[in-house]
């Protein structure tokens, strides 16, 4: 560790060599303060309300919400289902994995495709086909086998949507490990008389395993925060902490109480999310030659490799289901009573649900471009420059990554509700909220993306008479184009499905899709509920779609593939 | 334009701490006379590439004064320089063509876009590469890349050209072809030009004079000639080619000669610099190449005698390991034209002379001669 007066110098001097450039200083600032104001202050207000009563620092509400029998069993519960998804959903995502990237079975870009649905689709979508499907008038359940009381509210239900909800995102972390996986490093162990199991078992899994334990981690933290799946399925009888901390604020209007709940639900996630970040992630064993890696399909045996398939085949069929669920629920007429084919609910969405779709697509729009390039220059400032503070000013950023929408959306009610900043209500504190949850992505990928370019490629341009912000806007923003539109994308895509954070921030003057369809969904009208996430799965497509064909426009055949998505 | 750096002192790192203090380039100070190529030699670390850094402005010296045609331009940001770096990595923007590449700079300086295309087709008619201008970054080879970089500085008629060992991600061959293709360039253009590489090979080939570099300091200035002939100290002997270096004690001063004992010879050695007495040890640099082998049979004068060790026969030479009885260290013989000189076994005993003027005689511990 450095000393403080070591600190206090170097900070001195790279403060001087920064004001050398007022513009770029003046940028820093207006990002820290922005930073500080719209991700920090709105935590610092919900530790406060829960440590704090009556001016004095006490653990006396979050002693109170301890020793609350009801509360103490939703943090269990959350806890439990954090970590079964995270094993479970693992465990299919490394399957996944394991069958597209390490053998040569047909159907891998379908198979691809489907396990890319869930992410771009609203997180509760799984939790509405599941209750559509196995609830009350549930097809299976009551139309096909006639059980008229079959019990999916609670643990096993909300598993399973959980499990399909998140795997995805395991399936891309693992996958990307192990193509990273040199093949020649297999091909060695197999020269060196190594059986297949003995190679995947010494060389394959191990090599992996920084991936899978990455991948858990990370379902784990995405599990405890979600609130969508919860809301839908979880029940009185199984309490789960999210869904608890809103239905104070919401309907006992106990704000100190759901401030302590969200505190409780801020520190493990936290604390995971970092454990992730900076221990785990730092393990990988990544080795980047430059030159494209062939994946080696010797590793798995023809038997196992049907195996594999017939289990991909599997999960497959269950998003399937899910989705031509959504989609026939978008066009029958009752859910479960009369499954006739009817226009209505569609015709309700584009009549009095109308607003909610513009309201979702203005916010979506000007949010998304907005968080995209923020996103950019402090991906550039954090490698590029030397500044105080540049490591905060990454770890500030990451931050919203690691904390639960519910936590954010209390905070930001609580930060933002009176004057100078009176924002609840307005169009305004919907952007922000977006913005600044969103921009993680994009300074990720810029910073990996800024990280493999030469830094003399900018010194070069600079020699050569251009100042930092023509080197910027010439030079570095167009190397940062495909980091821009994964993180546009990304951003796109959360703000449309976004609900957690939202669900506190919406307003009679703005509301949301997503909002919509929940509260659809808890006055039973499954059938406007399925033609809203209808509607809303094809505007993503439809986007993603257009970026892609704007990529490939401008930056030929290769930008278009520069989308990881 | 002339380049002058006056006590260029460079620390990395944290002020405070020393030991995380790091001395990368130590009162250096040299000037680089108009339309002159001067190359900083030296091993990875010794401080060449931060003091051409510090010419072109990405890095602040510590202490001293960097002068370019008798202006100081500490303060002035690297664009606003007049100065023009070719990156090792060529830095080749990837997003732009070729000629957008090389027109960068004018582009810069608001040129008309007919006027630059002009400039640049001329520029690249000169360097002979014309059929490169509308192709991608991506499609060019290692040595095409090195002449759009080059060609990138050039066209800003620059006052002084910094290479940063922009051939060493070439293959052998073509670096060859390079450094003989860049010397050309640069007097063509009658650019003053610094130079910076680890390749003593190339400083001799491309610099009217190189400046030898080690640990931060400037270990000796001098034409290519001078540096090879009359290393000034053991450091930029052993680092420019190879040498042998053999102790001795001066037995006798005889005006402008010392007589030099060493291991089971003795010879009468020219004393160039003046500055040794009787008793000094000494170390004597001689060059492989120098040295004269003979076998004891036919010839009874020798300077030192000693026995084969090994001998690799390379086609144009042969090289020769040779124990001598009394001295720890090997030396060394390069003996060009061995089908006309004759063949030496391993075991067999040599004589072994040189001519005097072939050799230079350098204080035992290193320090440096001037």
């Amino acid at each position: 560790m450095e000393s403080y007066r070591g600190w206090f110098k170097r900070s001195k001097r790279e403060i001087a060599q920064i004001s050398k450039d007022p513009v770029l200083a003046f940028f820093i600032l207006l990002i820290f303060a922005a930073l500080f104001l719209f991700i920090l202050y709105p935590l610092i207000k919900v530790i406060v309300l829960s440590v704090f009563s009556k001016g004095q620092l006490s653990l006396g509400i979050l002693g109170d919400v301890a020793s609350n029998w009801y509360f103490r069993q939703g943090f269990y519960n959350s806890i439990l289902m954090g970590i079964l998804t995270a094993v479970i959903g693992t465990g299919i995502g490394f399957l996944f994995a394991l069958t597209l990237a390490k053998t040569n079975v047909p159907l891998k870009s379908f198979f691809h495709l489907i396990a890319i649905i869930p992410i771009v689709s609203p997180p509760f979508i799984g939790a509405m086909a599941i209750i559509m499907l196995f609830g009350n008038n549930g097809f299976i359940t009551s139309t096909l086998l006639g059980i008229h009381n079959f019990k999916i509210y609670g643990f096993r239900g909300l598993l399973l949507a959980q499990v399909i909800t998140f795997f995805p995102v395991a399936y891309i972390t693992v996958r990307g490990v192990l193509e990273s996986i040199n093949p020649t490093l297999e091909d060695a162990a197999f020269d060196l008389g190594g059986s297949r199991w003995n190679v995947f078992k010494k060389v394959t899994l191990p090599l992996a395993i920084p991936g899978i334990a990455s991948a858990i981690l990370v379902l784990f933290v995405e599990t405890l925060a979600d609130f969508g799946n919860p809301l839908i399925l979880a029940g009185s009888k199984f309490p789960i902490l999210s869904v608890q901390a809103y239905l104070q604020i919401t309907g006992m209007y106990d704000l100190p109480r759901g401030a302590a709940l969200a505190f409780i639900l801020l520190v493990p996630s936290v604390s995971v999310y970092f454990l992730q970040k900076y221990w785990v992630a730092r393990k990988k064993y990544v080795t980047i030659t430059g030159k494209p890696t062939i994946s080696s399909h010797k590793v798995i045996s023809p038997t196992v490799k049907w195996i594999l398939f017939s289990s991909c085949v599997l999960v497959t069929a269950v998003i399937l289901l899910i989705y031509i669920t959504i989609l026939w629920g978008a066009f029958a007429n009752v859910w479960g009573y009369d499954n006739s084919l009817t226009l209505k609910h569609f015709n309700y969405v584009f009549g009095v649900g109308f607003k909610a779709v513009t309201d979702t697509l203005i916010i979506a729009a000007t949010s998304t471009p907005i968080a995209g390039i923020l996103g950019m220059i402090i991906a550039f400032l954090v490698v590029r420059k030397i500044f105080p503070g540049r490591q905060n000013m990454e770890f500030v950023s990451m931050l919203s990554f690691a904390v639960p929408g519910t936590v954010i959306g209390i905070g930001y009610i609580l930060a933002f509700n009176q004057p100078p900043l009176a924002f609840t209500g307005t169009l305004l504190i919907l952007l922000l909220n977006f913005i600044f949850r969103y921009i993680p992505v994009g300074i990720q990928s810029g910073v990996a993306i800024l990280r493999q370019v030469d830094p003399s490629i900018e010194e070069a341009a600079i020699d050569l008479g251009a100042d930092s912000q023509t080197t910027f806007k010439r030079i570095t923003l167009p190397l940062m184009v495909p980091a821009f539109f994964s993180g546009l994308i990304y951003s796109f895509v959360r703000a449309m499905t976004a609900i957690s954070a939202a669900i506190f921030l919406v307003s009679a003057n703005w509301n949301l899709m997503t909002v919509q369809i929940m509260s659809q969904v808890e006055s039973g009208r499954l059938g406007a509920a399925s033609a809203f996430s209808v509607i809303l799965v094809g505007i993503i497509l439809v986007v993603i779609m257009m970026i892609r064909m704007i990529l490939t426009t401008f930056y030929g055949k290769f930008g278009g593939t520069m989308l990881k998505i | 334009m002339s380049v002058k750096l006056v006590g260029i002192t460079k620390i990395f790192g944290d002020q405070e701490n020393i030991q995380k203090k790091v001395l990368a380039v130590d009162d250096v100070s040299f000037e680089v006379k108009e339309g002159e190529m001067v190359t900083l030699l030296g091993p990875s670390g010794c401080g060449k590439t931060t003091t051409l850094r510090i010419i072109a402005g990405f890095e602040t010296p510590t202490k001293g004064e960097v002068w370019i045609s008798g202006k100081m331009i500490n303060n002035l940001p690297p664009n606003k320089r007049d100065t023009s770096m070719v990156f090792q990595s060529y830095a080749i923007f990837p997003h732009l063509s070729v000629a957008q590449n090389i027109g960068f700079g004018l582009e810069l300086k608001g040129w008309k876009p007919k006027d630059i295309e002009k400039e640049v087709r001329k520029i690249m008619e000169i360097m002979e590469f014309p059929e490169l201008y509308h192709r991608r970054p991506e499609q060019l080879s290692g040595g095409q890349q090195q002449r759009v970089a080059l060609a990138r500085s050039i066209i800003n008629k620059p006052s002084v050209l910094l290479f940063d060992e922009p051939l060493s991600n070439l293959d052998a061959k073509l670096r060859v072809q390079m450094r003989i293709e860049i010397r050309r360039i640069q007097k063509t253009f009658g650019i003053t030009s610094i130079y910076v590489t680890h390749d003593q090979e190339e400083a001799m080939t491309v610099s009217d004079r190189i400046v030898v570099m080690d640990k931060g300091e400037i270990m000796q200035m001098a034409t290519p000639f001078e540096i090879y002939s009359h290393p000034a100290n053991t450091f930029v002997a052993d680092f420019i080619g190879r040498v042998n270096f053999i102790p001795g004690k001066i037995i006798e001063v005889k005006d402008k000669w010392l007589v030099i004992r060493f291991g089971n010879g003795q010879k009468e050695i020219e004393n160039k610099f003046g500055q040794f007495k009787k008793d000094d040890k000494v170390m004597i640099v001689i060059r492989p190449e120098s040295l004269d082998m003979s076998s004891p049979e036919e010839d009874q004068s020798y300077a030192i005698q000693g026995k084969i060790d090994k001998s690799v026969y390379l086609g144009a030479t042969i090289e020769y390991e040779i124990t001598v009885k009394g001295m720890n260290r090997k030396i060394n013989a390069v003996i060009y034209n061995p089908i006309e000189k004759g063949f030496f076994k391993e075991g067999d005993l040599v004589n072994i002379d040189f001519n005097p003027i072939a050799v230079h005689v350098l204080p035992e511990n290193g320090e440096t001669v001037s």
